[in-house]
């Protein structure tokens, strides 16, 4: 429920500015593992530098809730969900290699 | 590797292997007592071979047999999809999910839809798993099959480490872990799980041998204690997975002195003992229509009437055939069945593989617990398998068996080739006990039926070759007949026997003949001594008479006179008489 709200937001937004689509991505991480700490940064600097103003990021400690990993299907960490726009796509790893991680991201032609 | 078998099965002692009871039947014998408790076992094999049946069936038996609750990990197939693979097996998996025993966890892996974007790990996994298993409390953990994630994953390296790391985890958690992975070309797994698992290893085989499968399963290592090292069939039914038992206990098992009659009588005095012992193997060898099923039924027909429980294997007849053609020579063997006694299990001998077979009869001996076991004819067999295959599974066969005291009757179909109608092709003879051969005898345009003991240890049997009719009351052993040629059978025996009549009568005329003639001579004789003693008698009176007429005639001399004329009548009247 709380997902299609947010989705529904995101819509709003998206109708609103009228510009491209909008991003809804959850980061999942462990705790303070140094990979998690680099994905944080490296998405939120991804984000600012290609989807300013039309992304929606949700970080995600899986040691805090366990529960969610099945439901994600979790099995990487880090792992990147990019659940709008369509198709739905993970991306596991620290994000350090910023093109694959915009080729997930569908910013950059295959 | 230390090997002592004392350590194996008790879990008392501390420096012991504590193990894991799976509750398949048969497989926590030969590893004796189960899995490595608190360690990962690894089960490979082709596809198709059980591995999921085999890692879900030591769950739910875990859940059901030894409360320890469990965690499937399926990453093939959902947990929806499992549920409903393993009803048919009578494993309700939603009950035992929602009362908290197990839990399925049906991990999602999607290359398609995994972009690799630097350093990671399976941490997401491992959550789940710690999660999943602090949940339930969970004893006993599967992952089916872990090996997906090499293909939904493209770094090796992290792969095996994380897998690596994944077991020590497990270790850690005190869980009993099956994994299970595909077979490799050369290698257990495709991707060498075996490496990570090193304390116990069981590959599953699954064979197509003459369009006929069989299911095998092995034993690879087993660190820490003693294990059945050979291939051992499995079968999977409608209760499970079972997998057939040790193969011999080696030969000291019980032996009885008590004896149990054939059913026939003829064949109880041949045998010298009035009978078989008890727990003996019995085989009877003959050619196409040499009455074989007939003994067979007789004795299973004379063990129940004793009031013991007799399994019939027909892998000829059907159950119904077999039972009209056994009335129609006076064995009537319904009312047996109805009262429980006698079970007749007719089937194919194409149905299964030889294994499929062998535990088939495992199972319903160790359901019905007979007394007997007939099979009739395991010759049969011989067109599912090799010759030295069903040797193997007579032998396991007759072990078992003779393990669990119980009579065995087997029949075999032999081919007459040349003169060596004694040999079996199994050449199992040496494993049986008795073995009696029913062969027909060939001479003046007629074959007969003859019966022949061949062997039968701890008895003085008959070395005689016996001739047997069937009748309407079942089988007749027909008494000796040796004529100057031999034994003599059918229209011989009859001829014989006609000539023996023939004989005594001509026998009994003459000695009448002569009694007659004796008879005869005694009346002559007789008579003739009447005659001379008549002849005396009057050579008597004449005397007698002269000595009077002496007498008279100093007297008076009239009457001497008239004397002689007296004497002249007596013996006219002496011939009269």
């Amino acid at each position: 429920m709380e997902n299609e709200d947010k989705q529904e937001e995101a819509f709003d937004a998206f109708a609103q500015t009228g510009s491209a689509q909008v991003y809804l991505l959850r980061l999942y991480i462990t705790g303070m593992t140094p990979n998690s700490k680099r994905a944080v940064e490296n998405v939120k600097r991804i984000c600012e530098q290609h989807l300013k103003g039309r992304y929606e990021l949700e970080v995600i400690d899986i040691y805090q809730q366990p529960t969610l990993a099945q439901g994600e299907q979790i099995i990487a960490a880090p792992t990147l969900i990019k659940k709008l726009p369509h198709p739905l796509r993970r991306l596991i790893g620290d994000m350090s290699n910023t093109e694959k991680v915009l080729l997930g991201l569908d910013l950059r032609p295959k | 590797m230390t090997i002592r078998k004392d350590k194996s099965l008790s879990p008392q002692p501390l420096d012991s292997l504590p193990k894991s009871a799976t509750g398949i039947e048969g497989l926590d014998e030969i590893t004796q007592g189960g899995f490595p408790k608190g360690r990962p076992t690894l089960i490979c094999g082709s596809a198709g071979c059980g591995k999921t049946l085999m890692a879900m069936e030591f769950l739910v038996n875990g859940i059901i047999a030894f409360n320890e609750p469990g965690v499937f990990m399926a990453f093939e197939e959902t947990a929806d999809e499992l549920t409903t693979n393993v009803a048919s097996l009578g494993f309700d998996l939603k009950q035992l999910t929602d009362q908290n025993k197990l839990k399925i966890d049906y991990v999602y892996v999607e290359r398609s839809e995994i972009e690799e974007t630097g350093e990671y790990d399976l941490e997401g996994l491992f959550i789940r798993l710690a999660y999943a298993i602090d949940s339930i409390g969970a004893k006993r953990v599967v992952l089916d099959t872990i090996e997906s994630l090499f293909s939904g994953l493209s770094n090796p390296s992290i792969l095996r480490a994380e897998i690596r790391r994944l077991f020590r985890f497990l270790k850690e958690k005190g869980v009993t872990t099956i994994i299970t992975g595909e077979r490799g070309d050369a290698t257990l797994t495709r991707q060498g799980l075996e490496e990570y698992v090193s304390d116990c290893v069981i590959l599953l085989d699954h064979r197509i041998i003459n369009q006929i499968s069989t299911r095998r399963l092995r034993i690879v290592k087993y660190r820490g204690t003693t294990h059945g090292t050979n291939e051992y069939p499995f079968l999977i039914d409608e209760e499970g997975i079972s997998v057939l038992p040790v193969t011999s206990l080696g030969l000291d098992h019980e032996v009885s002195n008590k004896i149990i009659s054939s059913g026939v009588e003829g064949l109880d005095e041949m045998l010298g003992m009035g009978g078989f012992y008890e727990g003996s193997t019995i085989l009877i060898t003959g050619t196409a229509g040499t009455a074989k099923t007939t003994f067979v039924s007789s004795f299973a027909n004379k063990v129940c009437q004793e009031n013991k429980r007799c399994l019939f294997f027909a892998f000829e007849e059907s159950e119904k055939q077999l039972l009209r053609n056994m009335k129609q020579i006076g064995l009537n063997l319904e009312p047996h069945i109805t009262k429980g006694l006698l079970k007749i299990h007719a089937s194919r001998p194409t149905l299964h593989g030889l294994e499929m077979h062998l535990v088939t009869i495992h199972k319903l001996i160790k359901a019905f617990k007979p007394d007997v076991v007939i099979i009739d004819p395991m010759s049969n067999l011989i067109s599912i398998g090799g010759i030295n295959e069903v040797r193997g599974m007579l032998t396991r066969l007759i072990d078992f068996l003779k393990v669990n005291k119980i009579t065995a009757m087997l029949t075999a179909l032999t081919i007459p080739t040349g003169n060596s109608l004694e040999l079996t092709e199994e050449g199992i003879s040496s494993l049986v006990d008795t073995w009696i051969l029913v062969r027909d005898v060939e001479g003046l345009g007629e074959r007969n039926r003859g019966l022949f003991v061949i062997k039968a240890r701890g008895m003085q049997h008959s070395n005689q070759v016996r001739e047997f009719i069937i009748t309407q009351q079942g089988i007749n052993l027909l008494d000796v007949n040796i004529g100057p040629t031999g034994i003599l059978t059918g229209s011989a025996r009859l001829a014989y026997q006609m000539q023996q009549k023939q004989t005594a009568i001509t026998k009994q005329n003459e000695l009448e003949k002569k009694d007659r003639e004796l008879a005869r001579k005694r009346k002559i004789l007789e008579s003739s001594i009447d005659n001379m003693r008549t002849e005396f008698e009057s050579l008597e009176e004449e005397l007698r008479q002269i000595s009077t007429a002496q007498q008279t005639a100093s007297s008076t001399p009239d009457l001497t006179l008239a004397q002689p004329k007296k004497k002249a009548a007596t013996p006219k009247k002496s011939k009269d008489t």
